[in-house]
């Protein structure tokens, strides 16, 4: 559950004309579950259980199997997190539905609910229907639905006891930690310059340092420079590194995988330099230059410097 | 240790792409193709594992008759053998009906471990190993960084969100969906490549492993989002662009 996902099924829910419930699931989860019964829903499944209390993909899935089952929904609706995507394909496979996963958008039309998804790493979208018995299963991109839209009310709360025990679930899961701690705080920078995929090596790097030093800012990079060990992880923006919101954020190649635009859509003016004008950073650009990112960045430096100068 | 890595072939990366004339896939005919990047690091952890436990690595590729290609390039890196369901008809099928002919082909092998990428670069479900898992009901995890070998099965090292890690131990046999950039990928070598030439490659049809199921999820149709944002593109050479740019963001955007 989250709060967008519960807008998505509070807005779906009015144009398909069916009630719409929340389902938490864990231990010890009074007090999520009385939050969420301060919204429209008609009502609120706790599910609890001291086996759900660290996450498993097998306790998951079987408690939620057991709520599906009892309840009937139509339609199942999820935020699309890690953990999400670690255990829903399972579940949908045991109704022999399919997951459809990473949901920017959806439109109801005579009934027909229709799905807008990306495919080829946000490139092109594409519409889905599902068909089959059973519920239809989807897991929504964070952003694509407004939390600030949900609307408040009153829902009662009813615990649901899931049958589930200890030989059921293989996973044993230890507790989560973090690496080290970070020595680079991105969230708190006012200006990011972040290079991608398109400075092609590492000793390139040098055209992105002299353009962020002329903007005053916090050098960043997108997951395949991190992988590649040109940058420490701790200058990683997206959905596996830092979220992050700038007053300023200037994309250098990079293209704009929808892992690393969940990171810092949120920034208040983004420009993007690529080569290709298709790339889907432009998406969230505000400003863009396409071309070749070796003469656009040394003479962007020069410009910034100029114009700081006067 | 008996590993099995399912992989994919994929349009190559910044590959120009248009939808086809049916509106429900894209048009292929001028495009060059290359492994699923997520499933080249799932097979760099087996040869890696390999070379530790020893056993065998089996490439497992649903796809049509190029995908040899990648198999090929995949046994020139160090796998054993392969196994490639032909079929021209991927793009109709759903995550369930993909994960049905995987694990068809997989149960007869009975392996120790099934690798795989967390995703695909062209759909991006990132659903099969975990669908595959459910149908063999065997465990999975998914995002996986690391894996070692433990007496009673492995431990494995999940990613969380937000820079948060997670050990996991789970009894094999299992499927992993390896995340990208754990481990250095290799390179095949002359004697890789000589080597690949004489190694199998079992061709099987979907018929023959219960035949391909029809989709629950259907795309409709696939196409060029619009734009929501209106993005402001300054042409012209470097310096006239980064001039405009520089200006609108000092007196229009006013972050300078």
């Amino acid at each position: 559950m989250s709060w967008e996902t519960l807008a998505a099924g509070q807005q779906l829910g009015a144009a398909l004309g069916e009630p719409v419930e929340a389902a938490v699931a864990g231990k010890g989860i009074g007090a999520l579950a009385k939050e969420a019964a301060a919204k429209k829903l008609a009502k609120i499944w706790a599910v609890e259980h001291d086996l759900l209390d660290s996450y498993t993909a097998d306790g998951y899935t079987a408690a939620l199997e057991q709520l599906i089952q009892k309840t009937k929904p139509k339609l199942v609706l999820f935020p699309h997190t890690y953990q999400v995507r670690d255990f829903a394909p399972k579940l949908a496979t045991r109704f022999s539905q399919v997951l459809v996963s990473d949901v920017i958008a959806a439109r109801v039309e005579s009934g027909m609910l229709t799905l807008v998804r990306q495919f080829f790493q946000g490139k092109l979208s594409g519409d889905v229907r599902v068909s089959g018995e059973g519920p239809v299963f989807a897991s929504l991109q964070a952003g694509a639905w407004r939390a600030d839209t949900l609307e408040s009310g009153s829902a009662a709360v009813e615990t649901f006891a899931p049958m589930l025990d200890t030989g059921q679930i293989r996973q044993k899961p230890e507790a989560p930690f973090r690496e080290a701690a970070r020595a680079v705080d991105l969230t708190a920078a006012e200006i990011i310059v972040s290079v991608g995929r398109g400075i092609g090596e590492q000793s390139n790097l040098p055209v992105v340092e002299d353009l962020a030093q002329a903007f005053g800012a916090e050098l960043a990079a997108s997951r395949p420079i991190c992988d590649a060990g040109w940058l420490p992880m701790e200058r990683q923006v997206g959905s596996s590194g830092q979220t992050v919101a700038p007053k300023l954020y200037v994309a250098v190649g990079i293209s704009g995988a929808i892992q690393h635009l969940v990171g810092m859509k949120g920034a208040k003016t983004i420009v993007a330099i690529n080569k290709d004008s298709n790339a889907p950073i432009f998406e969230v650009a505000d400003y863009g230059i396409v071309g070749d990112l070796f003469e656009i960045a040394p003479a962007l430096a020069a410009e910034v410097r100029k114009a700081k100068g006067a | 240790m008996k590993i099995i890595v399912a992989i994919k072939q994929v349009p190559m990366r910044d590959s120009p792409l248009h939808p086809a004339a049916s509106g429900k896939w894209i048009d292929e005919a001028d495009l060059s193709f290359e492994i699923n990047e997520p499933d080249a690091y799932a097979l760099e952890e087996a040869l890696q594992l390999k070379e530790k436990h020893g056993g065998e690595v089996v490439v497992l590729c649903a796809g049509p008759e190029r995908a040899a290609q990648t198999i090929r390039e995949a046994l020139a890196k160090g796998a054993d053998r392969a196994i490639h369901i032909e079929t021209d008809a991927l793009a109709s099928l759903d995550t369930l009906g993909v994960a049905k002919l995987l694990a068809a082909a997989v149960t007869p092998e009975k392996p120790d471990l099934i690798l795989t990428g967390l995703q695909s670069d062209d759909l991006g479900a990132g659903q099969t190993g975990v669908v595959m898992a459910e149908l063999l009901g065997v465990p999975h995890s998914t995002i996986i960084m690391q894996v070692e070998v433990r007496d009673a099965g492995i431990r494995v090292k999940r990613e969380l969100e937000n820079g948060w890690f997670q050990h996991i131990e789970m009894p094999l046999p299992a499927v992993l969906a390896m995340q990208s950039g754990s481990n250095k990928l290799r390179y095949a070598t002359l004697m890789g490549i000589k080597k690949a030439k004489s190694k199998e490659i079992r061709r099987v049809t979907p018929a023959e492993l219960g035949g391909a199921a029809a989709a629950v999820a259907s795309v409709e149709k696939i196409y060029v989002p619009q734009k929501s944002k209106q993005t402001q593109i300054f042409e012209g050479d470097a310096k006239t662009a980064a001039a405009q740019l520089v200006e609108k963001l000092k007196f229009e955007a006013r972050v300078l």
